[in-house]
């Protein structure tokens, strides 16, 4: 499988001297779907702005499906489609015209433009809007008319900037399985957000960056692995005022109906519940406190910090 | 590079140019009751106050009925005012609302977009040209002495402020900054620059100042064009817009390669 994208020892320092990328370097495969986290600030923006050419990198290379940064970009263009975090058109224009506009500053003639700018709204369910000027759509058809409209030139690398930011769970998990249909058809996504459950569940690797620099790149699946604590929530059926002795497990009442326990991956749950069966305790439901990959998301982002304050 | 490759950068472009232009087009037509009306309006009003009213008064100018001394230098004052007018609010609008990056991530060479939007702004200032010059015939007879000169001094006109235009919005940070140098120094060049009279009426000092005023030179071409007479000489008119329309373009294609305003 050949590589999508290439960054090589990438660096960003603006002009008010603020260096937000210290020399990255990342590699997506093709077809891939990948996550790119981090906190606020960390870089991710400023990653996805030099790919675009909207910020323009201080040292270091972009590579594109073969194509580079500096000597081809028109045709790393080509191969790119991206869906910005904030809304970035004429707010006066149709939906439909704006995404044939944009169709033909890829070439793309007319009649192709409309057929494909028909085809992808009626996809992501905008089509009886087409016609409605672009301001008078709602925060999550407007995010579904950038997608549109970065799909119109039939890219072969999406970039996604946190494009479920404000969208309704409805239709957020509609757009999940839009984007993991794109994914099938071979387009490689690299995706940003702060929703983690929606990284875990959509992409397959993960870097995450933070103050500029990667601190984890690795498939999804091993870093779970690294995970070595799950905090559970219990629901219990009847009222405790102690927490109950747990041999191996630390526990802890959050209220008279809700049991906090950490479990080590090693340990299991079987375990933990054969313990409280035998002190009587019955547990109506169980449930994750947080989503897994949030748990590790904040502990390497702590460690980084703990670092970097060091 | 094969030739296959370059015909379909070329072809590319050119879509992408016409998509410039419609949309550019599209724009202006839509907002009409503020492009098109009210520069008809302001020079109609021109037409009876100036021309009517007060140019009874005045007698002959160059030979020439005070309306239709002053026609030619209406019409390219609203050529002038229109052509830059639409390339500054359109591309600061573009920035303001950041739809200018669907074109900067776009695969689009900075010559077609600046060339797009200098079209735009030449359409448009030949637009409400033309529609002066039709309003212009309900108070005068307009006759056109030298059709080749006349078009291309109003197309070389329109397009040197479109240019303009385009440099002020890559600059403009507010709103406001795009009003200042329509305000400041366009209107006070447009109106110094001989439209309402003939720079023979001043003094030999303020005549030599004049002609350092480039609408000066594009006025008087333009009513060359249409009656044959004219403060300057052609020639140097011609010239000077022909090397004005070189550098700006120049200045407006460095200021895109290098994203000012647009990149960070």
């Amino acid at each position: 499988m050949s590589t999508a994208l290439s960054i090589r020892q990438l660096t960003k320092t603006y002009g008010n001297g603020f260096q937000a990328l210290h020399g990255i370097d990342l590699d997506v495969a093709e077809g891939d779907f990948y996550a790119l986290l981090g906190p606020n600030g960390a870089g991710k923006s400023t990653t996805i702005g030099i790919l675009s050419t909207l910020v323009t990198k201080s040292s270091g290379s972009v590579n594109v499906f073969g194509h580079d940064l500096d000597k081809q970009p028109s045709a790393l263009k080509r191969c790119l489609g991206v869906v910005p975090q904030e809304f970035n058109f004429n707010q006066f224009e149709k939906a439909f015209d704006i995404v044939v506009t944009q169709a033909g500053y890829y070439g793309i003639p007319a009649k192709i433009a409309k057929a494909r700018a028909e085809q992808y709204l009626t996809q992501l369910g905008l089509w009886d809007k087409h016609n409605v000027p672009s301001r008078e759509l709602s925060g999550g058809m407007k995010r579904r008319l950038m997608i549109a409209r970065a799909l119109v030139h039939e890219p072969r690398l999406l970039i996604l900037d946190e494009p479920t930011a404000g969208v309704d769970i409805e239709l957020r998990r509609s757009m999940w399985s839009f984007l993991t249909e794109l994914n099938q058809q071979g387009i490689t996504i690299i995706l940003t957000t702060h929703y983690l459950e929606e990284a875990e569940q959509l992409c397959r690797n993960i870097g995450i960056i933070d103050h500029g620099r990667i601190v984890q790149n690795t498939s999804m699946k091993d870093l779970l692995k690294t995970l070595h604590v799950e905090t559970f929530l219990l629901d219990l059926k009847e009222s405790l005022l102690v927490p109950p002795q747990l041999l191996g497990y630390a526990a802890q009442l959050l209220d008279h109906h809700t049991l906090e326990v950490q479990v080590d991956k090693n340990q299991g749950i079987t375990e933990l519940f054969r313990q409280l069966a035998l002190q009587n305790i019955e547990v109506l439901s169980l449930r994750n406190k947080t989503n897994r990959l949030e748990e590790l998301f904040v502990s390497l982002v702590e460690k980084n910090l703990a670092g970097a304050v060091v | 590079m094969s030739s296959n490759y370059l015909n379909s950068e070329l072809a590319a472009n050119m879509v992408a140019l016409r998509t410039i232009v419609y949309r550019e087009i599209r724009r202006f037509t839509r907002i009409w009751p503020q492009t098109l009306l009210p520069p008809a309006i302001t020079m109609v009003l021109y037409f009876v106050i100036f021309g009517n009213l007060i140019g009874r008064q005045i007698g002959d100018m160059g030979g020439f009925t005070y309306m239709e001394y002053i026609v030619p230098g209406l019409i390219m004052m609203s050529v002038i005012t229109n052509s830059y007018g639409n390339v500054v609010s359109s591309f600061f609008g573009s920035k303001f609302q950041r739809s200018i990056e669907e074109l900067m991530v776009s695969p689009v060479s900075p010559h077609i977009i600046l060339t797009g939007y200098v079209t735009g702004g030449v359409l448009r200032g030949l637009a409400v040209g033309f529609i002066v010059t039709m309003l212009s015939m309900f108070f005068t007879k307009l006759q056109v002495h030298h059709l080749g000169v006349t078009v291309l001094v109003v197309l070389l006109t329109a397009t040197i402020f479109a240019l303009g235009g385009f440099i002020n919005a890559v600059f403009a940070r507010n709103f406001d900054d795009i009003s200042i140098i329509p305000t400041f120094v366009l209107t006070p060049l447009t109106y110094l620059g001989g439209v309402f009279y003939s720079i023979n009426l001043l003094p030999p000092f303020w005549q030599t100042v004049s002609l350092v005023n480039p609408v000066l030179h594009m006025v008087n071409a333009f009513r060359y064009g249409i009656l044959g007479v004219s403060d300057i000489r052609i020639g140097v008119a011609i010239s000077f817009m022909l090397v004005a329309t070189a550098v700006l373009y120049g200045v407006c294609i460095r200021l895109l390669v290098s994203g000012r305003g647009m990149r960070q």
